[in-house]
């Protein structure tokens, strides 16, 4: 049996710091765990007896219920800490509250928080392994590895694609990662949104920039819709939700300007009707289920690359 | 790069590859139920090349399935880098059937552990056998095969190893004195 160099790191921070190899070693392994998911038994003892505990500081389901059924299904234990029913409401610092896990024996610390940075400070402090679950606005590495795998598993490939990402990118970290493992396996990332709600000089990272959708959408391979949010009509970013969904909501003519077998994929949670109408979320292009179901995958592959004596 | 000493050439291969699959056939009465089950990377080629065997001496349906257990190996957590990760591929169910484990290089037993681990997770197999090219001693676990090509006594140091011409070599069992 050949033997793989592995991830050859201790944390996944983001994919700014993963090279091509280790991007294409995830989603290879990733497919193989894929298998897993399809048996009668979804288990495999691998790492028994490890311990993965969820840190997140902000809600989420869908990510956090995928890095626990990855960790479950691995055999590992975990365990699910939501701090709002933590003593982190009692004021117990970030530090504190990762060392006190590390010392119960935690081996995998999951982290999502709302401060850009978060994991990284605490993988230089501590001696478990480090997985960013989405920090800031800064990365969310596990969504867009699963998003690349969901790419590679319809199209084959992901290099000379055309690849729309449409919505808030400036406050997506969603697309932040998206934009570095594209770009990264060689395919063509097509920003659009208004103006207010992307950053400038963004095209350093080999980006285009459209501020018309329509435009923006011609002849594209993948389109990758961002939530928008609420909040930012009451910041001022957009006039009004009705207003950002007239211009940048993927409707079903909008979707013809697009290649005839364009993906649609959206990280979730959906805005139904905002930046997505119902019948493309739902449609026969919309791979927003796949990328859920691969999500499971591809955070298997990240638990069992890391692992080991490292 | 050490000694090589060819121990089977592609005859002889052959010959036990022949031999084994009408023994499967003898012992089993036949194919009913029969699958095969090859361990990557070596064990896969081996089970497919029975397989065919089996199927021209006796012409029954064979089911052959490739299992990776590199998920059930007992050492990941001592490796620095984990080992290279596979598919599993067994488009049938295992509950109730025959199953021939087929393995290239049979030595410490603890490959065939973490694959009879593999296959009891998939079902409730009627039986588990398990054929082996060569089985070059030195068992750490109370594992023993039920087909063997041949059997050659190695120092521990030394390898083994079956090059098939599946991964592009001409079929050969050496073994290399370091």
């Amino acid at each position: 049996m050949t033997e793989s160099e592995g991830l050859r790191r201790k944390d996944l921070l983001g994919i700014r710091d993963l090279d091509p190899d280790e991007i294409q070693l995830i989603l290879d392994t990733a497919e193989s765990f894929k298998e897993v998911g399809t048996r009668p038994v979804k288990k495999v003892p691998t790492l028994r007896g490890k311990t993965v505990v969820n840190l997140f500081y902000e809600p989420s389901t869908r990510t956090r219920t995928s890095f626990e059924l990855a960790a479950k299904r691995l055999s590992a234990d975990v365990i699910n800490i939501s701090t709002s029913t933590s003593s982190v409401v009692k004021g117990e610092s970030l530090l504190d509250t990762a060392r006190t896990l590390e010392a119960m024996g935690a081996d995998y610390l999951v982290v999502r928080h709302p401060a850009s940075g978060v994991p990284e400070q605490l993988a230089r402090i501590l001696r478990c392994r480090v997985i960013n679950a989405g920090d800031g606005v800064h990365e969310h590495p596990t969504q867009a590895l699963l998003d690349a795998f969901t790419i590679r598993e319809q199209k084959g490939k992901i290099q000379g694609l055309q690849v729309a990402i449409v919505g808030d990118i400036a406050h997506s970290r969603v697309a932040r990662s998206n934009i570095y493992a594209l770009t990264r396996l060689g395919a063509s990332v097509r920003l659009c949104g208004p103006a207010t709600l992307i950053p400038p000089d963004i095209e350093t990272l080999g980006v285009s920039v459209y501020y018309d959708l329509d435009a923006a959408l011609e002849g594209v391979d993948v389109i990758m819709m961002l939530r928008i949010q609420q909040e930012r009509q009451a910041r001022a970013y957009i006039p009004s939700l009705r207003e950002y969904a007239r211009r940048y909501s993927l409707t079903p003519e909008r979707l013809r300007r697009a290649r005839g077998d364009v993906l649609v994929m959206h990280p979730g949670p959906m805005n139904r009707g905002i930046e997505i109408a119902p019948e493309v979320a739902d449609g026969l292009q919309s791979v927003i289920l796949d990328q859920v179901t691969n999500g499971v995958a591809v955070r298997m592959a990240v638990l069992y690359l890391l692992s080991g004596a490292g | 790069m050490g000694k090589e000493t060819v121990i089977l050439d592609a005859q002889a291969i052959e010959r036990a590859l022949n031999r084994i699959a009408h023994e499967i056939l003898e012992r089993n009465r036949g194919t009913e139920g029969l699958a095969l089950v090859g361990i990557r990377t070596g064990g896969a080629h081996l089970a497919r090349r029975l397989v065919e065997r089996i199927q021209a001496i006796e012409g029954g349906p064979v089911d052959l399935g490739i299992l990776d257990i590199t998920l059930y190996r007992d050492d990941l957590a001592l490796r620095k880098a984990q080992p290279v990760l596979r598919k599993t591929e067994i488009p049938f169910d295992v509950t109730n059937r025959r199953i021939v484990l087929v393995d290239d290089v049979l030595f410490t037993g603890r490959t065939i552990r973490a694959a009879l681990d593999g296959i009891m997770d998939l079902g409730r197999p009627r039986c588990i056998q398990l054929a082996v090219l060569i089985d070059r001693g030195h068992r750490e676990l109370p594992i023993r095969p039920d087909y063997v090509g041949k059997n050659i006594p190695t120092a521990r140091e030394e390898r083994v190893k079956v090059r098939l011409l599946e991964e592009g070599e001409t079929d050969a069992v050496v073994v290399v004195r370091p």
